[in-house]
């Protein structure tokens, strides 16, 4: 629980290089190293083992880049009071935190927190993947795409808790596009959800087509991939359908348009807040 | 001479935790690579998580990149699916820092901390694409050096490396870079060459320039040089002052989990408590304090560049430390440095200690340690580790009271003149000790971990013949069996197939070599990892080469028999180690000569050093290794001069 009032940050990152094949744990400690050598005031628990108040967003799978990583922090309210997110005595907290972390691991923005009870991980419900194809051509890549947005249903076999389960991902699958010109390689951008259990795109890529005319054999494999977004539905959208079930909302198809929002964008909105002076 | 990278991370993703192949910590050195300057890839041949902490290794890696003439980079032992990879691929092991390849480099330098990896060593070679026998390489091949613990006696591997570093690396690598890069100034020329100029350096022992006699039934009669620039000795190298080197500067902070995942800071080197199964205690003589200011800088500055919330004050006994109360009250009490937590990994038996550790651990008081490493005050006596039943159990009820709940004590078994009853006195203490703790707590509960004892060169047991396996397997059976009835106490204990390795390995000679071989090339490796470990792959090796454990691990050796080290020096004069050795058969205890006249190991007078220790009186509070019990206070004479006041050395960069 946290203590009431203590404030809030919420950071967004980007992964990249050497630096990719370290694993979600790996960032979490990373990011505590960081947060203590910027002396920034984070909150702890109580307890006999107190622990830095930090929630990681949904986990990156070891290998792949990103460029939109979150994660929040609660801060100790006395502590914290006299804290400046911009401009403080000792410059930027985003440049100060940038010359601690490693090569590779770049915070692009950082903004008080005003969401709600939800956390990072139950918030965001898509994901934006680039993915670069291994081994096919653009005209292999589309028949597989369209053969994967024709398909009824998608079954892939995971594990969960040590067993083996078969989901039907279908309709985790928002959207796909095929982009790329010949020794260009081929650039695949998917959007896929991410509720009750995130797709992975090494999963989809692996998945068999069954009965589909655009089936390919051997599945696709990926040389690089990279998360360029993450998206939650924008508060208003999400009021309305607060009286909806959980499944209805899961199902929503956000391809475009006003009704997703990234949790903190780079380009406008509150990152305005703690951009350094130009 | 270009970065494998491309290469590799095309590959990274099908292997276990790849982050132990980027590189990228906070402290890596991006070295200037110049045909001039001799090219060091120090390794470490285990795992990136077991070695990555090392700290002998990090310090040389800053000593060398500090020199004009040498650079430095690292690589760790590729775990099994990376070294398939490698090799379906074609690719060579490389260094971390800048992802080239191992065989670019003028010197393959290995850290040797335990015997079992030296299958690692050829694993390494191998893949490094490096002929395995020094024999057969050129001179477009890297030297191949071996420092650390093990290279005390390097015979079971002369045939895979060139030279073996005795001693402290401090100032022998400079050295050691004059040489080699002269060597590749002059284009490399024959290996003779560089063999011939690094055995004119005192500390490098080159194997090549030395010959093994052995007599009529191949027992080794001695090993002599062959060639006029290898001394007759080769002694060990010892910095005098461990203030002058105040390393690492910037330790590496990995982005992944490894072992000790903390700051380190060396607070002394050396110890002169005289246990006379530990070898570390015999070569490392004498004892070098680091100044406490410095400690503190070290402390101070290390936590805020590094952003850990731990420390280690390491050296083998830190509670000696002169002073170290007040270096962990400041330590614990400076809010520049947060919520820290300092660990003390070689606590002594009393209950002072325990004090000190209740200052540091005021949260998580969850187990402490100690180390008793035998059952009876008369096995005690024999290994002088002289921690009286008062001490020991003092120390424990001072812990219950204070709220631990576990205590684990470490213990031997195997040790000579050892009777089951002195084995089965280690778990009669056990059971005490849960006695005590159940007077303060309900659940109080103790842990007994037992290690099989493996005999090492330069100590006082180095003569003594290893309990066999089954010996120490039926001793491990009795423990088991009486801690079952003892409630409150767990047992857990060292795999005594592996001791077995081990012992052959410490104690045997150039024989050795095509066992080792032959080990590898069955595909033994990782052999210090249980699931990895096969016993049989040696027994095999050893019948196939004609050996058998009897002779090289189980034989009590004679005095007057010639040991496989015997060229070699840690300092120590063999007839004080004879002499601990009859002392130890007769029970009889020596005391710490820090605090107590010279005795003469030839540790110091033969190198012309001295203790270098703060505090002319022992430490407070109980008798372990000093002989002196609280009533004497510290009013204990003392022939040695203690360390002058200084100023603080500079720390950091």
């Amino acid at each position: 629980m946290s203590v009431v009032g203590n404030p809030k940050i919420l950071v967004r990152f980007s992964k990249a290089g050497k630096v990719r094949f370290t694993s979600h744990r790996d960032v979490a400690r990373i990011w505590e190293r960081a947060l203590r050598r910027v002396a920034l005031p984070v909150a702890y628990s109580e307890g006999f083992s107190p622990r830095p108040k930090i929630s990681y967003g949904l986990a990156l799978p070891t290998g792949y880049e990103s460029a939109g990583e979150y994660l929040d922090v609660e801060l100790d309210r006395e502590k914290a009071e006299s804290l400046q997110l911009r401009d403080g005595p000792e410059g930027d907290l985003r440049e100060r935190l940038n010359q601690v972390l490693p090569e590779g691991i770049r915070v692009q923005a950082i903004a008080p927190l005003e969401r709600g009870g939800e956390s990072l991980q139950q918030a965001v419900i898509a994901c934006t993947w680039a993915i670069e194809v291994d081994g096919a051509d653009s005209a292999e890549v589309e028949v597989w795409a369209s053969g994967i947005l024709d398909a009824e249903e998608i079954l892939v076999e995971r594990e969960r808790k040590g067993k083996k389960v078969t989901d039907d991902v279908r309709p985790l699958v928002h959207s796909l596009d095929v982009s790329g010109s010949p020794g260009d390689g081929v650039q695949l951008t998917a959007v896929l959800g991410t509720q009750p259990r995130a797709l992975r795109p090494t999963e989809l890529l692996e998945a068999r087509l069954e009965g589909t005319s655009g089936s390919t054999h051997p599945p696709l494999s990926a040389r690089s991939v990279c998360r360029m977004k993450q998206w939650m539905l924008r508060e208003s959208q999400e009021s309305q359908e607060s009286q909806e079930s959980q499944e209805s909302r899961n199902q929503t198809k956000i391809t475009q348009g006003d009704a997703r929002v990234e949790p903190l964008s780079v380009d406008a909105g509150p990152a305005a807040l703690v951009e350094t002076r130009a | 001479m270009s970065s494998l990278w491309p290469e590799l991370e095309r590959v990274l993703g099908e292997v276990q935790k790849p982050a132990r192949y980027i590189g990228c910590e906070d402290g890596m050195i991006i070295p200037a690579h110049h045909p001039d300057k001799a090219a060091w890839l120090l390794i470490y041949p285990d795992t990136y998580e077991v070695g990555l902490p090392n700290q002998g290794l990090q310090i040389l890696y800053e000593i060398l990149n500090e020199r004009p003439d040498a650079v430095a980079e690292r690589s760790y032992a590729p775990w099994t699916d990376l070294a398939a990879v490698l090799r379906r691929e074609g690719l060579p092991l490389f260094s971390l820092d800048t992802h080239r390849a191992a065989g670019d480099f003028d010197v393959l330098a290995f850290n040797l901390s335990a015997e079992l990896v030296y299958t690692n060593l050829l694993e390494c070679l191998d893949l490094a694409g490096i002929p395995i026998l020094a024999a057969d390489r050129g001179p477009e091949h890297p030297l191949v050096l071996v420092g650390g613990h093990c290279s005390y006696n390097p015979e079971p591997l002369v045939d895979f490396i060139d030279a073996a570093v005795l001693g402290d690396g401090e100032e022998v690598v400079s050295e050691i870079s004059v040489v080699v890069a002269a060597w590749k100034a002059e284009g490399r020329t024959a290996r003779e060459d560089v063999h011939v100029a690094l055995a004119g350096i005192t500390g490098v022992y080159v194997p090549s320039l030395y010959t093994a006699d052995h007599s009529e039934d191949g027992a080794l009669a001695g090993v002599r040089p062959v060639h006029p620039a290898a001394p007759e000795k080769v002694e060990k190298r010892t910095i005098a002052d461990l203030a002058e080197w105040p390393y690492p500067k910037n330790q590496l902070v990995p982005l992944t989990e490894v072992v000790h995942d903390r700051l380190n800071v060396e607070v002394f080197r050396g110890c002169t408590r005289g246990c006379r199964f530990c070898q570390a205690g015999m070569i490392t003589r004498p004892v070098r304090e680091r100044p406490a200011d410095q400690v503190r800088t070290m402390v101070a500055d290390g936590l805020r560049r590094t952003g850990y919330d731990e420390v280690a004050l390491t050296s083998l006994s830190t509670a000696d430390f002169s002073g170290i109360q007040e270096v962990v009250e400041d330590t614990v009490s400076d809010d520049a440095c947060g919520q820290v937590s300092v660990s003390l990994p070689s606590l002594r038996v009393d209950a002072f200690t325990v004090g000190i550790a209740a200052q540091i651990q005021r949260a998580r008081r969850t187990g402490l340690t100690f180390a008793p490493e035998a059952g009876t005050w008369r096995m005690r006596q024999v290994i002088n580790k002289l921690i009286s039943e008062e001490d020991l159990y003092g120390a424990v009820e001072s812990a219950f009271s204070q709220g631990w709940r576990r205590v684990k004590l470490y213990f031997l078994t195997g040790l000579p003149t050892e009777t089951d009853e002195d084995t089965l006195g280690i778990i009669e203490m056990a059971k005490n000790c849960v006695e005590i703790g159940r007077r303060h707590q309900k659940g109080a509960s103790v842990t007994v971990s037992i290690g099989g004892f493996v005999p090492k060169p330069f100590t006082p047991f180095q003569w003594f013949g290893q309990n066999t396996e089954q010996e120490l397997h039926r001793k491990v059976g009795l423990l088991r069996d009486a801690a079952r009835k003892a409630r409150g106490v767990q047992i857990k204990w060292h795999d005594t197939r592996a001791s077995v390795v081990e012992g052959l390995l410490s104690r045997g000679d150039r024989r050795l070599g095509p066992v080792i071989e032959d080990v590898w090339r069955n595909g033994g490796v990782f052999q210090e990892w249980g699931e990895h470990f096969d016993l049989e792959l040696w027994t095999d090796a050893m019948a196939r080469h004609g050996m058998s454990f009897e002779d090289h691990v189980y034989r009590h050796r004679h005095e007057d028999e010639a040991l496989p080290w015997d060229h070699l020096s840690a300092g120590l004069h063999k007839d004080f180690l004879w002499q601990d050795w009859r002392d130890a058969l007769d029970e009889v205890g020596l005391e710490d000569c820090r605090w107590i006249p010279c005795y003469d190991c030839g540790a110091c007078t033969g190198y012309g050093i001295e203790h270098v220790v703060a505090s002319a009186v022992p430490p407070a509070g109980g008798s372990q290794g000093t002989g002196q019990g609280l009533e004497h206070g510290g009013g204990v004479p003392v022939a040695l001069s203690a360390r002058p006041p200084r100023e603080p050395a500079e720390v950091g960069s």
